[in-house]
C-alpha cells in the first residue's frame, strides 16, 4: 500500500463501529485527541498485544515468582547435578544441582529491577539535560552536546567494564545498584538527544510564543506546553532502552562483573550452564529464551508505540 | 572537504582527551596502594616502594600522571601486565585473530544482509519479505550472550557441522560459526535498511527512466537501485562497529578464539587493571578512526554531499 493510500485510509477510512463520514469526503464527526488516536492504533495491533503480555508476564515473575514456582532457587544438591525432571522442577537441574525452572523464574527480579531503576534514571537525567539544551540553547547546548559526544564516543560495553570494575572496588551485596549506576551514566544519551531535538521543534511553534507573550516563566513553558508535545518519542526510547538496559546487565553479569552470586540473574546462570553445555542442555536453553524473550517484548512494545504515535513510520 | 576533514579531527582529538581522561580517571585515580595489590601479601621494604613510585610516577599530581599515560598511549607503551608482559606484545598476537573474526562476521552481514534486502525491498510485502523482517527483529533482540552459547550447543555439540571451539591457532573453518554469530545482529540491521532504502529507491525518477530508455532489469538494479541504497548502509556499518567490538568479547570468550576480546575477558576476570585500560583505549581510538574513515567514505560514494 503505497503512503498516500495509507494516509487515505487512516484519515478517511471507515473504522469499525464509527459513523462512517459523508458523502464528499468530509472528515468524521467525532475528532480523537492524539493519544486516543494512538490508543485506537495501539489496540488493533496483534504485536503489541504480544509485546504487552510477556510484559506482563516477566513483571508478575519479578513481583510474585512464588506463584509459578514454589522451590527455593537457592536449595542446591551437588547429588542432584543434571538431573532429570521430576516433581516440581518441571525443567530438571543444574550443574550445581539447583531447579532450573525456579533459577529462571527468580532470575526475572534482578533484570526487570535493573531495567526499571536504570530507564529512570537515564529518563530523569536525559529529560533534564535534553529540555535544558533545547530549550535554552547557547553554550549549555553546545556544552551538553560535547560531552553527549564523548560519551557515545565510547562503545556502551567497553565503558561499562571500565565503570563496573571501578565500582566493583567499593561495592558490597549483589551489585544490583552499581549496574544501575553503571547504565544510568552511561544511558542517558539516547533520551537526551531525543528530548533535545523535540523540544527544539516544539520550542518555535506558535502556542510556544502565545504562552510567553502573556508572561508565562521558563518553567511554566516547559512544563506545561513543551513537554507534553516532546514526550511521545522520549517514552518510545525509554521502553526500547529497557530492553537494551536488561540485556546489558545479562551480558554484565555473564562477563562477571555485573550481578554476583549469591544474586539470581539470567546472565550468570547463562554463563555457568554455557561452560557445561556439553553435559546439560536445559540450565542454558531456559534463562536464554526467557532473556531473549523480555528483550523482545520491550523492543516490539517500543515499536508498537512509536508506531501509533507516529503514523508518517507506518509502512 | 579539507576544512571539513580538519574540523573532524579536532572534534576528534577532544572526544579522544575526554574518553581516555575518564578512563584513566577511573581505572587508575584514588587507588589505594597499588604497589601493595602488586605485591600481594608480602611487605614492600621502603626501598623498593621509592623507587617503584619513581618509576610509575605515583608521586605526581594526577594531571602529570595522565600526560605520562597518554604519552605512552600516543608513542605505542602501553605499560606491562600485572603478569609483567608487554601490552603492546598481547595485543601484537590477539589483534590478528580479531580482525580475521571481524572481517569475516563483516562479510557474512553484508553478504546476507545487503541480498536478502535487495530482494526484500524489491518483492515488498511478499512471504519473504515478511519472514525476513519477522526473523531481522527476533534477531535484533537476541542478546549475543544468548545466540553463542545456543549457536556452539546446535551447531557444534548437536550437529557436529563445525568445531565447538576454534583453538589457540583458529584456521578459517573454526572462525566461520563465531563470525555468524558476531555478524548476526549487523546482518539484521544492514537487511532492514537495504530493504528500505531499496524501497524507495525503486520509486525514484531515475529508475523510471533507467527502465523507460529500455535497461535491462539486472542493469536498473545493479547499476542504479543498489548503488543509491548502499550509501547508509556503509554509515551504519561504521557505526555498527561499537557493537562488533562488545559482541567479539563475548564470543571470542565462548568460542575460545585468543583475540583481543577474550584477553580483554581474561583481564577483567584476573583484574588485570593496566591490561583492561590499554586494551580498552586502543579500542576507543580504532572505534573513533573508523568511524571518522567511513564518513569520509560517504562523501566519496556519494558527490551529492559537500562537506563545508
Amino acid at each position: 500500500m503505497s503512503d498516500l493510500e495509507m494516509a487515505a485510509t487512516t484519515e478517511l477510512g471507515a473504522r469499525p463501529g464509527e459513523v462512517p463520514p459523508a458523502a464528499g469526503g468530509t472528515p468524521p464527526p467525532k475528532t480523537r485527541s492524539l493519544a486516543g488516536d494512538a490508543w485506537y492504533d495501539l489496540r488493533r495491533n496483534w504485536i503489541f498485544w504480544v509485546a504487552a503480555a510477556l510484559v506482563v508476564l516477566v513483571v508478575l515473575m519479578a513481583v510474585a515468582p512464588g506463584l509459578f514456582s514454589s522451590a527455593d532457587p537457592t536449595a542446591c544438591n551437588t547429588r542432584r547435578q543434571y538431573a532429570g525432571p521430576s516433581g516440581g522442577a518441571i525443567l530438571g537441574y543444574d550443574f550445581q544441582g539447583c531447579d532450573v525452572f525456579s533459577r529462571t523464574v527468580h532470575g526475572a527480579r534482578a533484570s526487570v529491577l535493573v531495567g526499571l531503576f536504570a530507564v529512570l534514571l537515564t529518563g530523569v537525567i536525559g529529560l533534564v539535560f535534553g529540555m535544558l539544551a533545547g530549550y535554552f540553547g547557547g553554550w549549555l547546548d553546545a556544552l551538553l552536546s560535547r560531552v553527549i559526544d564523548v560519551v557515545l564516543g565510547i562503545p556502551l560495553l567497553l565503558a561499562a567494564i571500565v565503570l563496573s570494575k571501578r565500582l566493583a572496588a567499593d561495592r558490597s551485596g549483589s551489585g544490583i545498584v552499581s549496574v544501575v549506576i553503571v547504565l544510568g551514566i552511561l544511558g542517558w544519551t539516547t533520551a537526551a538527544r531525543v528530548m533535545r531535538s523535540s523540544v527544539l521543534a516544539a520550542r518555535s511553534q506558535d502556542y510556544v510564543a502565545a504562552a510567553r507573550m502573556l508572561g508565562a516563566g521558563p518553567l511554566r513553558i516547559m512544563w506545561r506546553h513543551i513537554l507534553p508535545n516532546a514526550l511521545a518519542p522520549f517514552i518510545v526510547v525509554l521502553t526500547i532502552a529497557l530492553g537494551t538496559f536488561i540485556a546489558t546487565e545479562a551480558t554484565l553479569s555473564f562477563l562477571n562483573i555485573g550481578l554476583r552470586p549469591p544474586a539470581i540473574s539470567w546472565g550468570i546462570d547463562i554463563a555457568t550452564a554455557g561452560k557445561h553445555v556439553r553435559e546439560a542442555a536445559m540450565p542454558l536453553i531456559a534463562p536464554s529464551l526467557f532473556l531473549t524473550l523480555t528483550v523482545l517484548a520491550f523492543i516490539m512494545l517500543g515499536d508498537a508505540i512509536r508506531d501509533a504515535f507516529d503514523p508518517k513510520l507506518r509502512r | 572537504m579539507a576544512r571539513y576533514i580538519i574540523r573532524r579531527l579536532l572534534q576528534m582529538v577532544v572526544t579522544f582527551i575526554g574518553t581516555t581522561f575518564v578512563v584513566y580517571a577511573l581505572m587508575f585515580a584514588n587507588q589505594n596502594d597499588p604497589l601493595q595489590a602488586l605485591a600481594g601479601d608480602r611487605p614492600v621494604s621502603d626501598n623498593v616502594r621509592q623507587v617503584l613510585t619513581e618509576q610509575y610516577h605515583l608521586d605526581d599530581p594526577f594531571l602529570v600522571q595522565y600526560a605520562y599515560y597518554m604519552k605512552g598511549l600516543l608513542t605505542g607503551d602501553l605499560g606491562r601486565t600485572l603478569t609483567g608482559r608487554p601490552i603492546g606484545d598481547v595485543m601484537a598476537d590477539a589483534w590478528p585473530n580479531t580482525i580475521k573474526l571481524a572481517l569475516l562476521a563483516l562479510f557474512f552481514a553484508a553478504l546476507f544482509g545487503i541480498g536478502a534486502g535487495l530482494v526484500a525491498g524489491l518483492r515488498r510485502g511478499t512471504v519473504f519479505d515478511n519472514t525476513t523482517l519477522a526473523l531481522t527483529l527476533v534477531v535484533v533482540g537476541l542478546p549475543i550472550i544468548v545466540l553463542a552459547p545456543i549457536a556452539q550447543l546446535v551447531f557444534g555439540v548437536k550437529l557436529g557441522w563445525f568445531p565447538t571451539t576454534a583453538g589457540a591457532r583458529p584456521d578459517l573453518y573454526g572462525l566461520i560459526l563465531p563470525a555468524l554469530v558476531l555478524g548476526a545482529a549487523s546482518t539484521a540491521t544492514i537487511l532492514r535498511l537495504t530493504r528500505t532504502s531499496v524501497a524507495e529507491n525503486v520509486r525514484a525518477d531515475y529508475v523510471r527512466t533507467a527502465r523507460a530508455k529500455g535497461l535491462a532489469v539486472r542493469r536498473v538494479v545493479s547499476v542504479h537501485v543498489l548503488r543509491n541504497s548502499l550509501i547508509p548502509v556503509i554509515t551504519l556499518i561504521g557505526v555498527d562497529l561499537g557493537n562488533l567490538m562488545a559482541g567479539a568479547i563475548v564470543t571470542e570468550g565462548v568460542f575460545n578464539i585468543p583475540g583481543v576480546g577474550s584477553k580483554l575477558l581474561l583481564g577483567i576476570q584476573t583484574e588485570d587493571g593496566p591490561l583492561v585500560v590499554g586494551f580498552v583505549s586502543v579500542l576507543v581510538i580504532v572505534f573513533l578512526v573508523t568511524n571518522l574513515l567511513v564518513d569520509l567514505l560517504y562523501a566519496v560514494l556519494d558527490p551529492r554531499i559537500r562537506y563545508e
